[in-house]
């Protein structure tokens, strides 16, 4: 067993953390309180490549692997976590299901502008009655001749208002229940198709969370990706992937706090020593840096996994569930460290605290993990996630 | 135009530099090896320049062990198009003026237009090697250069160098070897196609035999390392504010002569 990053994956993640700690660092905490979209470093992304990591050059991508997507996004999230989920959602949610079940003319006019960073794109499955029971869809597609007319609404949609393209899941035949759902691409403009609410949120406040309206929008069905009925394989399957990259995020999130502990422990004296010679606050630290070396670990197996065409889902569960539960601790123990300059905004982990939260919650709360690795375990999936 | 720039591994800035056992060298244990930054700043001057022509050829070339390769990699993936690496244990203990004839005989071999080095590596800080490679070539020679441009038919380039106080321009008849100076420019990073397409360029290795001579010995050789005494801790003087300052004053003037 070999646990080191070849040559090209070792160069990624230089370029990926000189990147961001010059271009991103600096604006991260500015972006947060004024909850605006990075569009200038998220172009710079698109023209590095990090936006289409996986998808093979032929498609506008970068034609790199999992792994190396992986500790590209540990250094984005490492300096801003919101930069991180749009770069995420753009490579597992979009780029991934479109690379696998698209058709080449799908490919070309959805997928090569978006993996070259030449636009964005979202994944619009959530509803408001569909959350972690996915299965639950209300938007309806009826078909109409050559196309499909879509009604409903899609909340809490990642990159929803700055996106040009958007994969959605419609109930095309409401009786088959899961089975029923269909995959449609939506480019923005389409007519009866709106962007409703901005939420207000807790972290991640620099990457724009919508709602996505439909009112008769019209579809055609040559923007169905893949057959009628298999949206939800088409949306698990990208979920299974899009948790090896919010794991990613989560490390990257844990690091940032823990670099500015570690910092903070030197400098910070207390009882006329440094506070990083008193046990608890050594100890504090050590169980930190063990946490985020066993996230990384199960990130990067869960990524080989995939990256050897080899089943990753339960890998894929276990890594989110360790590294968003991980982020959340040691975003806490980074406030403990810092007492109460922790609690202060300049000292910047409370924006890991703030920014820690959502991995526990999206695609997949840490309590659907558990039953996604539990079903795994005991051979319980009925073809659902 | 072919445009070949010389480049040095070295350790990483934040590196913290020990003395190896001998004494004469640096432990290079755990040292995380990088492109020396002046050389990227030359990179990329010569990246723009072949864009900016919209033709040409980069070539990077570095001397020095296997590990090298690594360094050249990184500017392959910044853009240059092929690498060359001067890879000898003859050339182990090479000093400056062994690096400068091995890379004469190599640009010599390549008939490059143009040459550009960084000022100088930021491990030794020696800034000899371009001096000396202008001289063994008889081209001319600028350094620290801020600015740089090529005339349309690649006879001659205006380069502004840095001197106290503002800029010094020449022109120099090409061929010509220039070194770069921070605020060249801002060199690029290397993009994903970039580190994915590196692996596919060439690094051609070449032996000191390659160049058609033996490896004449190093004139310069090192007779010992010593690492910086630790610095004096500062001294706090204690008192009312008219009598401190008194006392500040004549250690200032006394002990450390600084007034």
């Amino acid at each position: 067993m070999k646990l080191e990053l070849n040559a090209e994956q070792q160069m990624i993640q230089t370029m990926a953390r000189e990147f961001a700690d010059s271009a991103i660092k600096p604006i991260a905490a500015e972006i947060d309180r004024d909850a605006r979209f990075p569009h200038e470093t998220v172009k710079r992304m698109g023209e590095l490549g990090l936006m289409g990591i996986a998808v093979r050059e032929q498609w506008g991508g970068s034609g790199a692997d999992a792994v190396s997507y992986v500790v590209a996004l540990e250094e984005i999230a490492r300096a801003c976590a919101s930069h991180a989920v749009v770069m995420s959602v753009n490579n597992s949610l979009y780029g991934d299901p479109l690379l696998r079940y698209g058709t080449d003319a799908q490919r070309e006019r959805f997928l090569k502008p978006v993996a070259s960073g030449h636009a964005l794109a979202c994944f619009a499955l959530s509803e408001p009655q569909a959350g972690s029971d996915a299965t639950n869809q209300a938007t309806l597609a009826v078909r109409d001749g050559a196309d499909y007319i879509v009604n409903g609404r899609k909340r809490f949609i990642t990159t929803g208002r700055e996106s040009t393209f958007a994969l959605v899941f419609c109930q095309t035949d409401r009786s088959l229940g899961y089975r029923g759902i269909s995959a449609f691409l939506v480019e923005k403009g389409t007519p009866g198709f709106t962007v409703g609410k901005i939420e207000d949120k807790l972290g991640i406040r620099a990457s724009d969370t919508a709602e996505l309206i439909f009112e008769g929008c019209r579809v055609p069905a040559a923007n169905r990706v893949g057959e009628e009925g298999q949206g939800f394989t088409i949306a698990m399957t990208a979920i299974d992937g899009g948790r090896i990259g919010i794991a990613a995020q989560a490390v990257g999130i844990a690091t940032g706090a823990y670099e500015r502990s570690v910092a903070y422990a030197r400098e910070r004296r207390a009882f006329g020593v440094p506070i990083g010679q008193h046990q608890m606050v050594q100890w504090m630290l050590a169980d930190m840096a063990t946490a985020i070396d066993g996230a990384r670990l199960l990130t990067l197996r869960a990524a080989t996994l995939k990256d050897s065409g080899r089943p990753y889902r339960t890998a894929a569960a276990m890594a989110k569930l360790f590294a968003s539960e991980t982020a959340m601790k040691v975003a806490t123990d980074a406030i403990q460290v810092h007492g109460g300059y922790g609690f202060i905004k300049e000292y910047e982990v409370e924006r890991a605290f703030r920014d820690a939260k959502i991995t526990q919650l999206y695609e997949g709360t840490s309590q659907i993990q558990k039953l996604v690795i539990a079903r795994d375990l005991l051979g319980d999936h009925d073809g659902r996630a | 135009m072919k445009i070949l720039v010389t480049i040095k591994q070295v350790p990483d800035t934040a590196t913290q530099v020990k003395v190896a056992a001998d004494g004469k060298t640096i432990d290079t244990t755990g040292i995380t090896w990088i492109v020396s930054p002046y050389d990227e700043f030359a990179v990329e001057e010569a990246l723009r320049i072949k864009e900016k022509r919209g033709q040409g050829e980069v070539v990077a070339v570095s001397l020095g062990p296997d590990r090298v390769k690594e360094a050249l990699r990184s500017c392959l993936a910044m853009g240059c198009d092929r690498a060359i690496h001067l890879n000898d244990p003859a050339w182990a203990a090479a000093d400056t003026l062994a690096t400068a004839r091995a890379l004469a005989a190599v640009i010599k071999q390549e008939s490059a237009q143009l040459v550009l080095c960084g000022r100088q590596a930021i491990d030794d800080d020696m800034g000899a090697v371009t001096a000396q490679l202008a001289e063994l070539l008889g081209w001319p020679c600028a350094y620290w250069i801020m600015e740089e441009t090529i005339d349309a038919d690649a006879k001659s380039v205006r380069a502004a160098r840095q001197v106290e106080g503002g800029l010094e321009v020449f022109d120099l008849p090409l061929p010509a070897v220039l070194a770069a100076q921070k605020g060249l420019n801002e060199p690029r990073y290397p993009t994903l196609k970039g580190i994915m397409g590196a692996k596919k360029k060439e690094i051609k290795d070449l032996k000191a035999s390659d160049l058609g001579g033996a490896v004449e010995p190093s004139q310069l050789s090192v007779v010992g390392l010593q690492a910086l005494p630790p610095r004096p801790p500062g001294r706090i003087i204690q008192g009312d504010v008219p009598t401190a300052v008194k006392e500040l004053v004549r250690s200032l003037r006394e002990d450390a002569k600084a007034i």
